[in-house]
């Protein structure tokens, strides 16, 4: 039987990949986005695992304000993105490194 | 019906047609030619509605079923909010001009973000926190990257994306974990569900919650973005992530701990403890090896946030109010520096290099003295405002039993006096050299010496500031 902890324990793994996704990543800026989409892909199965546990339907509400403003955040950061590799002819992690310090 | 619920929101709603319409209107007729009177535009608009909720607001209102608060909390920091953005949309225009960043699309996304703002600030729900706090980010991560053609302020949009994303993340997991276990996003059942002993969920919720706040307000150890925002991003536009946005997310970090964990204050008091210890001496010891005036502000309002962390580690009235305070005082101070750094400039360059201020103050009396006032408060030196704020966080920490934090508070805004007084030390003692040789236009020039005057006068009675974060306070600490 597959219960709550079930669905939350793959949440917390996905939710884990996706951190370690941004900070161990030292290849390509894309790669964070995708984490950063996994991370908030781990948050919906949590919002829609208690939501189905509580019989609450606010939770799966929330996950359709998730889903919508993941999708413009993605937007925003791949136009960013283009702007950079514009000015930078690069999007290796290690060049986004123009200011330190 | 609809109606009074409607009429709580009536400022936002009046914002978001008013971004919206600029938005269209300026594509279809005169594009960035439209720059300037939209900009002035949206400042009137903003002193307006500023004026607006000072004036007609009373009383405590929910809006759609308890979502969204208007309580004297959220008027506080809304007032706060519209008008430092005014003052930042102002005293910015001719830098804008004069460095060709006059996009019609500047103002309205500033709109958009004071919008996300002032929901953030009234929100009573986990959603309505969140998608305030998106449409902020959201149009912060653009304005950023505002110059499209500069390496330096993409990478400045690329890292607050990246950090801001990942901080979102955070927090909606907390968000997430909250609703699981308290069974309802409301902040009026997620306090009843934490009275007293919360389980184990919710406090992990409020952990990873607290996380995303901190990046939202630059605390260490969450700040890393700061000084490379700041640096990147057009001055302008580092003044404004500099005053609104802070007080915007401080304003809902207290919001969060007290409506809707106001039953546990021993366990997120250590947290924030943690967090202002943290956040005062990191920025006080980075801020030394810096030469650069907008990196140097940085490390500053890293501080600056850990003294105000502290007041709201306080956990009482006291604290909120004294919380307030602080911000209110911390926002002048960065408005009129501000207003000082967008108008250096050595041979039509814009430069920031605090070394090109040598010998500024025989060049420039008026200007160096208004300067010395803005680092003379900033640094926490009686009597001028700045050593007000300072000493109403510690009066609440100590009141609280956090006397410890009160000393870790003293001794890290005695390291940081540093570098405000090498400032100082370079205006007025420093060897004669080419230094910057701008003039200032009339705008920033009165944003100079204004806010150096309000620091000056307000000793007095802090305008009667007091008055309103103490209602505030007691609307938000029951």
């Amino acid at each position: 039987m597959i219960g709550l902890e079930h669905y939350l324990t793959v949440a917390a793994a996905l939710f884990v990949i996706g951190i370690f996704g941004i900070f161990l990543n030292r290849k390509n800026v894309i790669i964070i986005l995708m984490s950063i989409e996994l991370i908030l892909l781990a948050v919906n199965i949590n919002l829609v695992a208690f939501s189905s546990y509580l019989g609450d339907l606010t939770g799966q509400i929330f996950t359709m304000f998730v889903l919508t403003v993941a999708a413009a955040e993605a937007a925003i950061g791949l136009a960013i993105l283009v702007c950079f590799f514009r000015n930078r002819g690069t999007i290796d992690v290690e060049d986004v490194s123009n200011m330190k310090g | 019906m609809i109606g009074p619920d409607l009429s709580v929101v009536s400022p936002e709603i009046l914002l978001a047609i008013f971004a919206m319409a600029g938005l269209v209107g300026a594509v279809y007729t005169g594009k960035d030619g439209l720059a300037r009177p939209l900009t002035w535009a949206t400042a009137v608009l903003f002193v307006v509605i500023a004026a607006y909720i000072g004036l007609t607001g009373g009383g405590t209102r929910m809006a759609f079923g308890g979502i969204l608060v208007d309580d004297a909390f959220a008027r506080f920091a809304k007032v706060a909010i519209l008008l430092s953005a005014a003052a930042i949309l102002v005293i910015g225009l001719d830098f804008m001009v004069r460095s060709d960043l006059m996009k019609f699309e500047y103002p309205m996304l500033v709109v958009l973000a004071v919008i996300g703002m002032m929901i953030m600030v009234s929100a009573g729900d986990l959603m309505t926190l969140y998608m305030g706090l998106e449409l902020q980010s959201l149009a912060l991560y653009v304005v950023a990257a505002f110059r499209r053609d500069s390496v330096r302020s993409t990478e400045a949009g690329l890292k607050y994306f990246v950090l801001g994303a990942l901080s979102s993340g955070l927090l909606l997991y907390g968000a997430s974990l909250t609703y699981g276990y308290a069974g309802t996003t409301q902040f009026s059942g997620i306090i009843a569900a934490a009275d007293g002993d919360a389980p184990l969920g919710l406090l992990f919720g409020l952990a990873f919650m607290c996380a995303g706040f901190a990046f939202k307000v630059s605390a260490a150890p969450f700040h890393m973005w700061t000084p490379d925002v700041y640096e990147g991003a057009p001055t302008p536009i580092t003044a404004f992530f500099a005053t609104a946005p802070k007080i915007a997310a401080m304003a809902l970090f207290a919001r969060v701990v007290h409506d809707a964990f106001g039953g546990v204050v021993g366990d997120w008091q250590q947290i924030l403890a943690f967090l202002a210890v943290v956040s005062m001496f990191l920025g006080a010891i980075a801020a030394i090896g810096q030469r650069d005036f907008k990196r140097l502000m940085a490390y500053s309002s890293i501080t600056h946030m850990g003294f105000a962390l502290m007041g709201l580690a306080a956990g009482t009235e006291q604290g909120v109010e004294a919380m307030l305070i602080y911000m209110a005082i911390y926002v002048v101070m960065n408005i009129g520096t501000f207003a000082f750094i967008l108008t250096m400039e050595k041979d039509g360059r814009h430069i920031t290099r605090i070394d090109m201020l040598n010998n500024f103050a025989a060049k420039e009396p008026v200007k160096a003295l208004a300067l010395l006032l803005l680092m003379f408060s900033l640094a926490g030196v009686p009597p001028l405002l700045g050593f007000f704020g300072k000493y109403a966080v510690l009066l609440a920490a100590v009141d609280a039993g956090l006397g410890w934090l009160a000393i870790a508070g003293v001794i890290a805004s005695v390291i940081g006096a540093f570098y405000y007084l090498r400032i100082v030390y370079f205006m007025y003692f420093g060897e004669e050299k080419d230094g910057i040789d701008g003039r200032m236009t009339t705008l920033p020039w009165l944003g100079l010496v204004v806010s150096a005057a309000i620091l000056l006068l307000g000793v007095i009675n802090l305008f009667g500031i007091e008055g309103f974060a103490e209602a505030a306070a007691a609307t938000l600490v029951r």
